[in-house]
């Protein structure tokens, strides 16, 4: 009997401890799925953040290793240059990467670190319960911001993809998002791009990904989708922001 | 000679007063004694005056700071007013007398003047004060021989162009020129 | 044997290298910086790598990604930034990469100055960040042992997968003096652990998150341990005349040949001063200062700070002696202040 769908074998078999709803379980798998098809598992390593996917190295079946809050990429850029053949990705929430690892985000963009960034834009800090993150919307209530975000309090939230196709060094950036089949897709093939242009050594790879907090919004799954297409989207438009071509 | 000497030179930085120190080093050292050099660095070294200490011995050094330097090199005004009430009892301190406007308060010194900078107008060199006082102050103290410290000039200055090893030798020798015929 | 004159940092580079080390990751401090430029102008010559980092976090950060690969690498810095990196050394500490951290110190708090000290023995030797956790400390006293010391720190982090940490004033990077050029190290221990993608065998995993109790708790015991061995083991002291002495001077570093100085002066005043130079800071070296005690009235603890290690001193002699404190900090105390407060403790005590 043909095998019409399996498990990757780039994921392990542990049960994952993401709530219902929750995007980093789907994230995980279409990774896991790109080494998979690029046969590169063995050749991959992978660093997780602090934050709901801190266990991730759990659910990757490859060489993992756990971050402090925010530093992912200065770690995967002293792998990347010690062991130029390997794969490098750093897998990050809002809170880790445009807040406290705002630093460490745009100088390996700046050097044209030759790694791959997921950046999971969930809007907020999850695992902690829900505070404001840099990325969190105008208007939009969390446990820190409990009034609503505000522009003249809080200021406005951050466009990491724009921002850092700004730098030279950055060779692939896209936002797409996980909220209905074809976004999947796109992310799916937009996470392979940006592995592809790491293996061809083209530069600094990011995709941020719009994704589901249903616990911390307060709405069952299926609202969560919908409230990425109505509040997320609008303000972080979806697409290639940087594509570096082969010289 | 004492087994150990300490010798502290101080003066403006841009006088060469620390590479003054390092090729006494290098050259103490490559006669076979024990040596070490210890800069002043950082906020002094900006705030325009530099100073730097070198031990020679003819055994391990333990310590390479004292308070008290058998002798020092002076190559400005704030360095005398600084360093002169330091120098050991009957020590050697030896002037650039075209940059002190005043003489030492101490009598007990054995003080040696030298119009460092005029000298170095003279041979054509004004980058060679540095050179011609190291070679006066050999010549007076005998550290290290002087054939033997020309003879490791060209190694210290390894690297560099044939005309510049010249002419730092040059002005190495007018200082000692000076020193055998005024001190 | 040819000597070579060497500034103290790039001898302690150099070192590095000869061990092997081919990461460095940095950013520029005074008194260290001359440690980052010899690397930047070497790493590449020797397919070696260096990076500037946009922060001591990111810099340290490296160190721990750099060291998961198995390679020997290195980060180094003054004061200040030390205490930036402290997050990332207990990190290091717990996930068991050896590394070399090097502490070329200056006078805290705060920006402080540029001037050597060595007010930073606490944060080194109990730890510096967050949780239980040491690292072995090691402090050279010149252009020599800053080689020798850059050497044998990677062989004892290899050892026992532990950062070691050497702390050397100011002086130390800046003094020039003759060295003896080591051979270079060619035999090293297998990493089974290193993160370098899982070709041949399971995924390897770099971590320091344990939630639960137990598995916290065991952690701690796993590490402390090795600490243990580590103090059975690698506890080192110079000692110097110390046989019949009355008066016991501890001083560690460039302090250790200040000091040296003035004790052989006091001797020829008649005075039975000896002194103890602690090598490593932690452990510290207890033994060496209790054997030291056996004939003293009086111990005397000289230090560029307001007072540290006299504490490990105490802890040390356990009340049998007493221990006096002189230090300075903004200076560095000399053999001739030293010397005059060795004759003042010898005229109190009646010695």
């Amino acid at each position: 009997m043909k095998k019409v769908f399996q498990k990757p074998e780039s994921l392990t078999d542990a049960k994952n401890h993401y709530c219902p709803g929750c995007s980093h379980g789907l994230i995980h798998r279409l990774i896991a799925e790109c080494m998979d098809e690029m046969n590169i598992r063995e050749k991959t390593i992978g660093i997780c953040p602090v934050g709901c996917s801190v266990l991730a190295y759990d659910y990757f079946n490859c060489d993992m290793l756990e971050a402090a809050h925010g530093r992912a990429p200065a770690i995967a850029t002293a792998i990347k240059r010690l062991l130029p053949d390997r794969f490098l990705f750093t897998y990050q929430g809002d809170g880790d990467l445009a807040s406290i690892g705002m630093a460490e985000i745009v100088h390996a963009s700046a050097r044209g670190e030759k790694i791959t960034v997921i950046f999971v834009n969930n809007t907020l800090y999850g695992m902690t319960g829900g505070q404001m993150a840099p990325t969190t919307l105008l208007g939009q209530v969390t446990t820190t911001s409990p009034y609503g975000r505000k522009a003249e309090n809080e200021g406005y939230p951050m466009k990491m993809a724009e921002l850092l196709s700004s730098n030279e060094g950055s060779a692939y950036i896209c936002r797409t998002a996980v909220n209905n089949p074809a976004n999947i897709n796109r992310t799916k093939r937009a996470i392979k791009k940006a592995f592809q242009v790491q293996e061809k050594g083209l530069g600094f790879s990011m995709v941020e990904i719009l994704s589901a907090c249903p616990t911390n919004w307060g709405l069952n799954p299926l609202d969560a989708m919908k409230w990425i297409e109505d509040n997320m989207v609008p303000y972080y438009p979806l697409g290639e922001f940087k594509v570096k071509e082969e010289q | 000679m004492d087994r150990e000497q300490q010798v502290l030179f101080a003066g403006f930085g841009g006088q060469g007063v620390l590479s003054m120190g390092q090729f006494l080093t290098h050259i103490a050292m490559n006669a076979g004694k024990e040596v070490s050099w210890v800069p002043s660095y950082g906020a002094e070294m900006r705030g325009g005056t530099a100073n730097c200490l070198v031990t020679i011995s003819e055994e391990e050094i333990s310590s390479p700071l004292t308070e008290n330097p058998m002798a020092a090199v002076i190559m400005n005004r704030p360095s005398l007013d600084k360093f002169e009430s330091r120098i050991k009892p009957n020590g050697t301190l030896v002037i650039n007398s075209s940059m002190v406007d005043r003489v030492p308060e101490r009598d007990d010194l054995n003080v040696l003047r030298m119009p460092v900078n005029q000298i170095a107008a003279e041979i054509g060199n004004l980058r060679g004060a540095n050179m011609i006082i190291l070679g006066a102050y050999l010549q007076k103290t005998g550290i290290v021989e002087v054939e033997e410290a020309l003879e490791y000039l060209g190694v210290v200055f390894k690297g560099k162009s044939e005309s510049i090893i010249e002419q730092n030798k040059a002005a190495f020798l007018a200082g000692v020129e000076y020193a055998r015929n005024e001190w | 044997m040819e000597r070579v004159l060497m500034k103290g940092n790039e001898a302690l580079a150099e070192g590095a290298i000869l061990a092997g080390c081919r990461g460095f990751f940095g950013y520029p401090i005074t008194p260290s910086s001359e440690i980052a430029e010899y690397m930047a102008r070497k790493m590449p010559k020797i397919g070696g790598v260096f990076v500037q980092a946009e922060s001591e976090l990111a810099a340290i950060n490296m160190v721990y990604g750099g060291a998961s690969t198995g390679a020997r690498v290195m980060t180094a810095s003054s004061s200040p930034g030390l205490s930036l990196k402290q997050e990332g050394i207990s990190f290091i500490s717990e996930a068991e990469l050896p590394c070399l951290i090097v502490n070329v110190s200056r006078g805290g708090p705060g920006l402080g100055g540029i001037q050597p000290a060595q007010s930073d023995y606490f944060q080194a030797t109990r730890g510096g960040g967050h949780g239980d956790y040491h690292t072995i400390v090691l402090a050279p006293s010149g252009s020599q042992e800053m080689m020798d010391f850059a050497m044998e720190a990677f062989e004892l982090a290899d050892k026992y997968r532990i950062p070691v940490m050497i702390m050397a004033e100011g002086t130390l990077g800046n003094i020039m003096e003759p060295i003896l050029m080591r051979e270079p190290v060619t035999k090293f221990s297998e990493k089974p652990w290193a993160t370098t993608g899982c070709r041949g065998r399971k995924p390897n995993i770099v971590n320091t998150l344990h939630l639960g109790n137990e598995e916290l708790e065991s952690r701690n015991h796993q590490l402390f341990n090795k600490y243990q061995i580590i103090k059975e083991n690698e506890k080192r002291a110079d000692a110097f005349l110390v046989e019949d002495a009355e008066i016991v001077v501890v001083a560690f570093g460039i302090m250790s040949r200040i000091v040296k100085k003035a004790v052989i002066e006091a001797r020829k005043k008649g005075v039975k001063a000896g002194l103890v130079r602690p090598v490593t800071l932690w452990p510290f070296p207890d033994e060496h200062i209790r054997t030291a005690a056996k004939n003293a009235r009086l111990f005397l603890s000289v230090e560029i700070s307001m007072g540290q290690m006299i504490q490990d001193i105490q802890l040390a002699l356990a009340g049998r002696v007493p221990v006096e404190f002189y230090g300075r900090i903004g200076f560095t105390p000399n053999p001739e202040e030293i010397l005059q407060e060795i004759m003042r403790l010898a005229e109190r005590e009646g010695l």
